[in-house]
């Protein structure tokens, strides 16, 4: 019987190292990056956040620019309750990063069929590289419920 | 084979006056439910297009519902019933009463503490949904009553400290009952987890919103929330598996294997707290080396829920053998089916299994950023809690309130009818659910009025309203069977908990011990809670709260 048990718990033991392994493989090999620290913005008491924004880089221009050839950076407000810029126009192959942050509440960004998601949090910067195989319109949705009209915060991201 | 029970075996009756505490916990807890059930039957139609919430009376919106939905069902029902029902396994496991005015205390700082919220939430001063992610901000009428449910947890906690106290003067040297180790467990380890929801509404939220300080900082705020909203699923849990181990090996005729497997199992709880970070992996302001250390330990706990599936599998097993099944799984339909209880849980711990399958996805980070935030996420936890937990709270209730009310369960076969539909209902409203999720269906999100549509998402929608219809009409058989057993089930005499016996005793002597020790593992946790949590919570001094909110959305 009690060997029955350890058997058991050795198997499973086992299982969740594999797991484990799968994760960090998928990380590293395949390179993938999730959004960690990318910078603050600081706000003092009285001032407004919205106006900050509009001084401090990259926040200053947003929108798609290309910084290398093939690479992009894209860079976008959230704010109640619309995205600026609402539209991302980017060549099929483009290697762009989203540069986000929020001007209030607490948005989400996420590009539906993509792995671009991330949250949004005011004084936050949000980073995350992603690259465009696919030609298409792309659904570029706030998915974190941001108060009364959330379900129209929504853009598109063009690739063609 | 089996020797010893886990409990306190001489037929301990609890005084009236208590029982009624926790009748009353149980009936609230339920009360709750209903209205709960009612904002989700609107919810999942209003996925498949159809509108019914904004007819109903009082709510306004679909975010108002939903804010009811969340803070009813899964903080206020869940708090209800375990402090009722853990209360009733600790008094009964030691074979001794409970501190009366630490037991009236919690009950009445719940009635109030849900009450104040739900005050602020029919009155929509509070559309911020269970999360209450600031810099949204709600009338202080709904945090205060939020801290209030948790702080009746407190008391309860603290009657079990007094009792355990108690019973080891009374009984040098003897092993705590599996049954009350179990129950203290389960609130011990909430004590700890508990405190990450407390500091942030009783030191941050609540004054500020009553104007005392000057803003918020969301993302400390956010940490706090996700420190406590990652263990309080085993809040919703433990209670369950107290049932699990404990009682339904009993039912089913059945012994529990190993005293020591289960107490590892929940001791593994306690220590396994600080991984709330996972429900952050694509939050800024988090390092990956943070956020991989955390998806490593979050695996950590498959374990002790593979060996509570060991260990339960193994007692329905003997079960079902004992009871004439044959073969590999041939003792698996010789179970008693025919008994509601029983076939609630059973029903519970498939779909439970289900979720924690669609959990490891969750888990594994680079999967986590396709589904973060979809309707793949309410699936998943509707299997977790909205049936494993649920449908074990209406298995638990079919012995339960018959034990309570000294009456026979009003209609066997009508409830056993109820739990059947309950557990299709969720399948399919799940299993579209995960499948919108999967094809970037959000959640948390009006579809009805919402300014985006795929056609990836009609059939998931479809299902979601059907699969949601299903559970609604099974709830309200649940509480039409609750009621008809209170009004006119046959009465009975007083009769016991269907506590179970193990095949091998716990010893008192060896290691073994000292898992009673409490204090020790409590003492490894709150390390390694600092260890995780210290730096970044550190990181956010001096702290800057001058983010403004934004009042009742
Ligand atoms: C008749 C049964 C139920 C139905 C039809 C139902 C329906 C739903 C739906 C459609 C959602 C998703 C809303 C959205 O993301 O926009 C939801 C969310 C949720 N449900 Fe249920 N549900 C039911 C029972 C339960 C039960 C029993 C529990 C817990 C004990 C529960 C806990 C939750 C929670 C915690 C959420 C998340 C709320 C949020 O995201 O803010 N539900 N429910
Ligand atoms: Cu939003
Ligand atoms: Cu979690």
């Amino acid at each position: 019987m009690e060997r029955y048990e350890k058997a058991f718990l050795s198997a499973c033991a086992a299982v969740l190292v594999i797991f484990l392994c799968a994760l960090g493989y998928s990380s590293v090999a395949m390179n993938v990056h999730l959004p960690s620290h990318s910078g603050m913005i600081y706000c003092n008491a009285g001032q407004k956040l919205r106006k900050v924004l509009l001084k401090t880089p990259p926040f200053d221009h947003t929108g798609v620019k290309e910084i290398a050839p093939g690479k992009y950076q894209a860079v976008v407000i959230a704010k109640t309750w619309a995205f600026t810029p609402n539209e991302i126009d980017l060549p099929v192959g483009a290697e762009v990063k989203f540069i986000a942050t929020s001007a209030d509440v607490t948005h989400g960004f996420f590009i539906v069929g993509t792995r671009v998601n991330m949250m949004l949090l005011p004084g936050q910067i949000s980073e995350l590289d992603y690259r465009f195989t696919k030609p298409g319109e792309y659904l570029m949705i706030c998915h974190e419920y941001c108060g009364e009209l959330h379900h129209t915060m929504a853009g598109k991201v063009v690739v063609k | 084979m089996s020797t010893a029970v886990v409990s306190e075996p001489s037929g301990f009756a609890l005084p009236q006056g208590q029982l009624n505490v926790i009748r009353w916990n149980i009936y609230f807890g339920f009360a709750v439910l209903a209205i709960g059930v009612i904002m989700g039957l609107g919810q999942a139609l209003n996925y498949a297009q159809v509108d019914i919430i904004r007819h109903y009376p009082v709510v306004k919106s679909y975010y108002q519902g939903l804010t009811i939905h969340g803070v009813f069902n899964a903080l206020v029902l869940t708090t209800a019933f375990a402090n009722g029902f853990i209360a009733l396994t600790t008094a009964r496991g030691f074979g001794r009463k409970l501190n009366d005015a630490l037991l009236q205390a919690a009950l009445w700082t719940l009635l109030i503490g849900s009450l104040l919220a739900a005050y602020a939430m029919f009155a929509d001063k509070a559309s911020v949904l269970y999360t209450f992610y600031p810099p949204l901000e709600a009338h202080w009428t709904f945090y205060l009553g939020l801290a209030l449910v948790v702080v009746s947890t407190w008391f309860i906690s603290a009657a079990q400290l007094v009792a355990l106290r108690g019973w080891r003067r009374d009984h040098p040297g003897e092993r705590v009952p599996l049954l009350a180790f179990m129950s203290i467990a389960t609130y011990v380890m909430w004590d700890i987890a508990s405190v990450g929801l407390a500091v942030e509404v009783v030191v941050f939220l609540l004054p500020w919103s009553l104007g005392l300080l000057p803003g918020v900082d969301p993302m400390l705020d956010r940490t706090l929330f996700w420190f406590t909203g990652h263990p309080i699923v085993y809040f919703w849990l433990l209670p369950i598996y107290v049932s699990w181990y404990g009682l339904i090996p009993k039912q089913a005729g059945g012994v529990l294997f190993s005293d020591t497997l289960t107490r590892v199992a929940f001791i593994l709880f306690i220590l396994l707290i600080p991984v709330g970070f996972h429900h952050q992996f694509v939050d800024p302001g988090i390092s990956q080396g943070l956020k991989f250390t955390v998806a490593a330990m979050t695996f950590a706990i498959f374990f002790p829920s593979l060996m509570t599936a060991f260990s339960v599998m193994y007692a329905l097993e003997i079960g079902g053998r004992r009871r004439g099944g044959k073969g590999l799984i041939g003792w698996f339909f010789r179970i008693p089916w025919s008994d509601p209880s029983v076939a609630a849980q059973v029903l519970a711990m498939i779909a439970f299994l289900l979720g924690g399958i669609s959990g490891l996805m969750n888990g594994s980070y680079t999967m986590n950023m396709e589904i973060h935030n979809t309707a793949f996420v309410s699936g998943h936890f509707h299997l977790m809690i909205g049936c494993g937990v649920a449908l074990s709270y209406m298995g638990i209730a079919y012995w339960l309130i018959p034990y309570l009310e000294r009456r026979e369960l009003w209609s066997s076969r009508l409830a056993l009818f109820q739990a059947f539909l309950y557990f299709v209902g969720v399948m399919i409203f799940s299993h579209g659910l995960m499948a919108g999720g999967i094809a970037g269906m959000p959640r948390r999100t009006d579809m009805l009025q919402a300014s985006y549509d795929l056609p990836a998402w009609k059939i998931p929608e479809i299902m979601t309203g059907v699969g949601g219809s299903l559970m609604f009409v099974s709830a309200m058989l649940f509480f039409f069977i609750v009621v008809m057993t209170i009004v006119a089930g046959k009465k009975t005499s007083q009769r016991d908990l269907p506590f179970t016996a193990t095949v091998q005793a716990p010893p008192t002597i060896g290691w073994q011990p000292r898992l009673d020790r409490l204090n020790y593992w409590v003492l490894a946790s709150v390390v390694l809670v600092i260890a995780v949590y210290g730096p970044v919570i550190l990181g956010h001094f001096p702290l800057r709260l001058t983010t403004a909110g934004l009042l009742y959305p």
